[in-house]
Parts: C-alpha cells; structure tokens; sequence
C-alpha cells in the first residue's frame, strides 16, 4: 500500500528544548490512526508540522500522489491541498449560522474574487443538507453556531472538515468535554471518515482509543516509541513505564 | 433559501437607500441653490461634507466591523483623495487666473509665460515658481479623477501587502496604520513635498469652468453627489458583506487561524478589503474637500483616523448603517459644539466653554457608549426589531 502522508526524520527544537526529534511517520490513503502520548510528547507539534504552522528544522514531509513538498507550502496552501485540521477546542464561527459554517467549509474555489462572485448552486445545498445529516444538525442549520452545545459544535467542526473534502484528516482530541452518548457518535463519525479517507486522532483517552479499534503510534519525547494495535503497544514495556506510569 | 436579493438578505439597506433618497431631496428642495432658500448654503456644505464622512465610515466598517482590521489610517486615503482633486481644480483656477491677467498685454502670453505665472501664483507661498513633477497631470481632470483611486489604492495595496505578508495583526497593524498616516503627514508638512507644505491646497471650492455658477449652486451639486456616492458605496460594502465573502471576512475577524486552516488565503483577503476600503475612503475625500474648500496636511494627523474608529465605535460596529448613524451624527454635533453655537454654562465659579469642552465630552460618551451599549447605537435596533417579533 501506497503512503499518502510521509514523514521522514524530522526534527525541531523551540529555545533549545528538542520537541520533535528524529520522528517518522506514514500513513496509507484509507487508514484510520490513533497517536496517543504523555503530555509534551510531540503530539499538538507534529501536527502543527503537518499543517504548515511550524517549519521543522531538519526532515521531509511528502504528501499524495503525485508527491507534494508541504514545506513549501503555506498553511492555506497544504489546506487545499488536502489535509484539514480540527483542533482541540471547538472551533466553530460562532456568529454565524450552522449552514453558513458548512457553506464555507465546502471545498470550493477559495481565492477572494472567486468568493466575491459565488453564488449558491442547489448541488451546494444538497451538499451542505446530507453533510448536516451525517452529523446530525439537520433541524439546527439555520441556528447561530454559538448557541450549539459543546457536542454539537465538535460534530458541526467534523462537518466542516468533512465538507473540505480533505485526503488526510487530522483530529486533535475530540472526545475532550464529551458525554458517553456523544463520544459513540464522534467514534461512528470518525470511522465512517476513515472508510474513503486517512484520519489521523491524537487522543489521551484510552477508552476512545480502544473504541477506534485502529492501528496505534505511541509518541514520546518526540520520537515514536512504540507502533501496532493497542493491546500490543500497551503490552510493550516501555509504553508502560512513560505512559501508563508504572 | 438559497438566492435570495441583496434586499432581502440585507432589509435595512431598502431602508437606507430610501431614507437616503427622501433626505436628500428634502434638502434640495429647502437649498437655496434649487428651491426655497429656508436651508442655507454654508449648512448644505456641512450636509454634504458629512455625506462624506458617512461614506468613508462605511469604509472604516467593512475593514474594521467586518474584517477586524482596526486601521488608524484611512483618513491618510481621504486625504490623497482631496489632494489629488485639489490638485486639479488649483491648477486650472490658477490658470484661468493668469490667462485673464496676462490678456491685457501687447503680445498674446506664450504657453511659457502662462506656466511661469502659474508656477509663481501656486508656489511663491513656499519660496519656489517651478511647478513640481508630481503636479505633471494637473491640467488633466481625468488623469486627476483617476489618480483619486490609483494613488490611494496603489499606497493602500503595497502597505498592506507589506503589513499582511509579515502576518502584523491586532494592536501592532494599528500602530503600524498610524505611523504611515503620521509619516505622510510629516511629509505634506514639508515645504519641498510639491504640495505647499502647511499651507496645503485652498480655493477648492472654485470649481473651474463653473465659476459663473453661484456657490449656492455648486453645493447642492455637490450634496447630491456626495448623497449619490454614499448610496452606491453603501449598496457596495452590503453586497461585499451579504454574501459567501462577507462570510469569510467576518470568519477572519473572528478566528483567522482556524479560517486559513480551511484552506483561505487570508492575507489576500485582507488585502483586498484594506484596498477596496482604501479607494472608498479616497472617493470620499475627494468629494468632501472641494466642499471643504481647503485641504492642508493637518487633515491627515493621526488623531483623525483615531476620530474614525471613535464614530464606527458609538454608531455600532459591523452593521453599516451604524457607521453612518455613527459618523453622522458625532461630526454634526462636533460641528455644533466647536462651531461656538452650543451655549456656555456659566456655574459661577467657572464656565464650561463647549469649544474647549466638547473633546471631553465625546471622549466620555465614547466611555460610557463602550462600556454601557457595546453595539452602540445601532445596537438600539436589535432591541426594537426583537420586541416587534415577541
């Protein structure tokens, strides 16, 4: 199997302190990917690498086919290019409507003067209509996205990102702040994600990881220190002594 | 839903437009000028003038209240906007001026000594008779009407490409849009800038070709013009803003990271509204200034750009009739309270002279509009609106 994402030796240090180091990395075209890490292991970086908002200091990041330098490009640029991001908090424009907030997200033409003349196509609408279903915000489309509960702005976030159409999704702890109710969905979300997608889940929680049911990469002090399915990195020793601190 | 009219997305611009329209014929009919002389020619001057300042607080909104760019120097593109009009119409007054004088001489002036005579009447005031390079275009209204967009659009496109590029946002933007209209200022000031130092440009109000028409007529001319361009410039920003863009511009406003990780070029965004916004602002000093009659570098001080945002602030950003309740109405009661026709009130110990007071008082409206009614006037309308549908 082809890799869409490659990562090679990368290596970046802030003020001396070496936050990823040596680290490498693939991820196939329709793979789901949990990366899980005590605190400051390199998790929220590497992915910050990855979208274009920090240059390593040393190392390669390809990506798709036919292959792409993301070090060349900017953070809008590797958006385009297929990779969306949903960040730890959910970030959703609050003061605008949940059908406006899919609308934007739609992978469109996003230069300025192409925006300035779009007009709405019923392809659009249906688009923006079956994405809502999926993640279950039909009868909230025309509500202000700030007047969502914290769940449902997660969820209106995935939609966006879904509405990106991105080849590779990155998902910065998604079951943060969640009841059980809401983190089934968010797990059916992702793997159904998966299935024409690579998504990639940076998660502290062991549970939701297990939900996933999905290969794992341990990260530790920024480098990768264990990989393979969850009981097995769990049964590695030292995954056990940094993470699960014995 | 789908594609619904600019009016129906937007019902306060029908709103706008018509009272805009009502205003602006009531006005004709009162002038002297065209009707029944009950409203004055100096009062349809200030009328006008403030049609202007509602056009270029427009502008001030759609870069600030919807972009979230807080420039503290758009007044510097109002102001090459009046200096490049300006330009033309001293020139060509000056030129008539010296042609009738130069009439009653034996040998017909060559084209020579009309250039002398213009260069000496323009510049003796800073020591020279030269007419400088920049003044090349000034016997051309068009090449003038056109440097009102490009000079200003051209200043707005590569400052911004600049500040944008090197991702200068919040505070910093701000101080940087005010070192560049301080800059410019500072240069005006200079006798050698080409543009009379701080004597700036005066006789505006003279246009050329026209000066058989009394003033009482070429201010309501300018009224309506100015009323026009507020009316085209308002339809403008609220089609910029109705639409899919004027979504992505408030998403910047509102979290430009997590915009430009959906793939948006925000730097060019910002570019294209701190440029639009630019041109708008230049529209609207030139159509203020021949009302002015006088534009020197002054105009352009910081403090003016800081005098915008004030007006944005109180009349309610992101909503645009709310920069125009705004402007309008901080710049009439200004106008009343510096104008020496608000009464002093004498409280025996001291007398609270309104000339000295009113920068007091605006600044503590500005206070207690921020801290008490943070949508400003305009956010009185929401309340109306929400009572109307309970």
């Amino acid at each position: 199997m082809s890799s869409l994402l490659e990562v090679t030796s990368i290596s970046v240090s802030f003020d001396g302190f070496k936050a990823i180091n040596n680290l490498s990395f693939d991820i196939g075209e329709k793979e789901l990917r949990a990366i899980i890490g005590p605190n400051g292991a390199g998790k929220t970086t590497f992915m910050d690498i990855v979208t274009g908002k920090t240059r390593p200091d040393e190392g390669r990041v390809r990506f798709g086919e036919p292959q792409m330098d993301l070090l060349r490009l900017s953070e809008s640029q590797i958006a385009r290019a297929g990779v969306g991001r949903k960040f730890q908090r959910p970030t959703v424009f609050e003061a605008q409507s949940v059908r406006d907030n899919l609308m934007m997200a739609l992978s469109n033409d996003r230069l300025p003067f192409a925006v300035l003349g779009y007009r709405v196509t019923a392809k659009d609408s249906e688009r923006v209509a079956a994405l809502a279903a999926e993640i279950g915000l039909s009868a909230e489309l025309d509500r202000i996205a700030g007047e969502l509960s914290h769940g449902q702005k997660q969820w209106l976030e995935i939609g966006m990102l879904l509405a990106q159409e991105p080849k590779l999704l990155l998902v910065d702890e998604p079951a943060a702040g969640m009841t059980l109710g809401e983190r089934e969905h968010t797990t059916d979300l992702l793997r159904r994600a998966a299935e024409t997608r690579a998504v990639v889940v940076v998660e502290h929680d062991m549970e939701f990881v297990r939900r996933l049911d999905c290969k794992v990469t341990v990260l530790h002090e920024g480098s990768v220190l264990a990989e393979g399915s969850l009981d097995h990195v769990t049964a590695n020793s030292e995954v056990i002594d940094v993470y699960l601190g014995r | 839903m789908q594609q619904r009219s600019l009016f129906a997305r937007q019902p306060s611009v029908l709103i706008f437009i018509s009272l805009l329209a009502v205003f602006t014929i009531v006005i004709t009919v009162l002038s002297e000028g065209f009707g029944l002389g009950l409203v004055s020619t100096s009062f349809i001057k200030i009328l006008g003038k403030t049609l202007c300042l509602c056009l270029i607080a427009i502008a001030m909104d759609l870069v600030w209240g919807y972009c979230g760019i807080l420039s503290l120097g758009h007044f510097a593109f109002f102001g090459l906007g009046g200096y490049m009009i300006g330009m033309w119409l001293m020139y060509e007054r000056t030129k008539d001026i010296v042609i009738t004088s130069l009439a009653g001489a034996e040998l017909p002036a060559t084209a020579e000594e009309i250039r002398e005579g213009i260069g000496t009447q323009i510049f003796g005031v800073v020591g020279g008779a030269e007419i400088p390079l920049v003044w090349y275009f000034a016997d051309s209204l068009f090449a003038q009407l056109a440097l009102v967009v490009l000079v200003p659009g051209l200043l707005a496109l590569v400052f911004g490409w600049l500040a944008f590029r090197s991702r200068v946002t919040g505070v910093y933007l701000s101080i940087l849009t005010q070192a560049m209209t301080l800059a410019l200022s500072l240069y005006l000031f200079q006798n050698d800038s080409g543009l009379r130092g701080n004597n700036g440009l005066s006789g505006l109000q003279n246009i050329p070709g026209l000066t058989h028409l009394p003033q009482s007529v070429v201010s309501v001319w300018f009224f309506l013009a100015s009323a026009f361009a507020l009316g085209a410039g308002y339809l403008l920003a609220a089609w910029v803003v109705s639409g899919k863009f004027g979504n992505v511009i408030r998403a910047i406003r509102d979290d430009e990271t997590r915009i430009r990780f959906m793939g948006y070029p925000v730097e060019a965004y910002k570019l294209v509204v701190f440029t639009l916004t630019a041109v708008i602002a230049a529209i609207a000093g030139a159509l203020y200034y021949p009302q002015a009659g006088i534009i020197n570098p002054a105009e352009i001080a910081p403090i003016a750009s800081i005098y915008l945002a004030v007006w944005v602030a109180i009349g309610g950003r992101g909503r645009l009739y709310g920069a125009v309740i705004g402007a309008a109405t901080v710049s009439l009661l200004s106008s009343w309270f510096t104008g020496g026709q608000a009464p002093s009130i004498p409280l025996g110990f001291y007398t609270i002279n309104w000339v000295d007071w009113w920068q007091v008082l605006l600044g503590l409206g500005f206070v207690l509009v921020t801290l008490f009614m943070p949508k400003g006037i305009g956010g009185l309308f929401d309340r109306l609106v929400r009572k109307d549908a309970a």
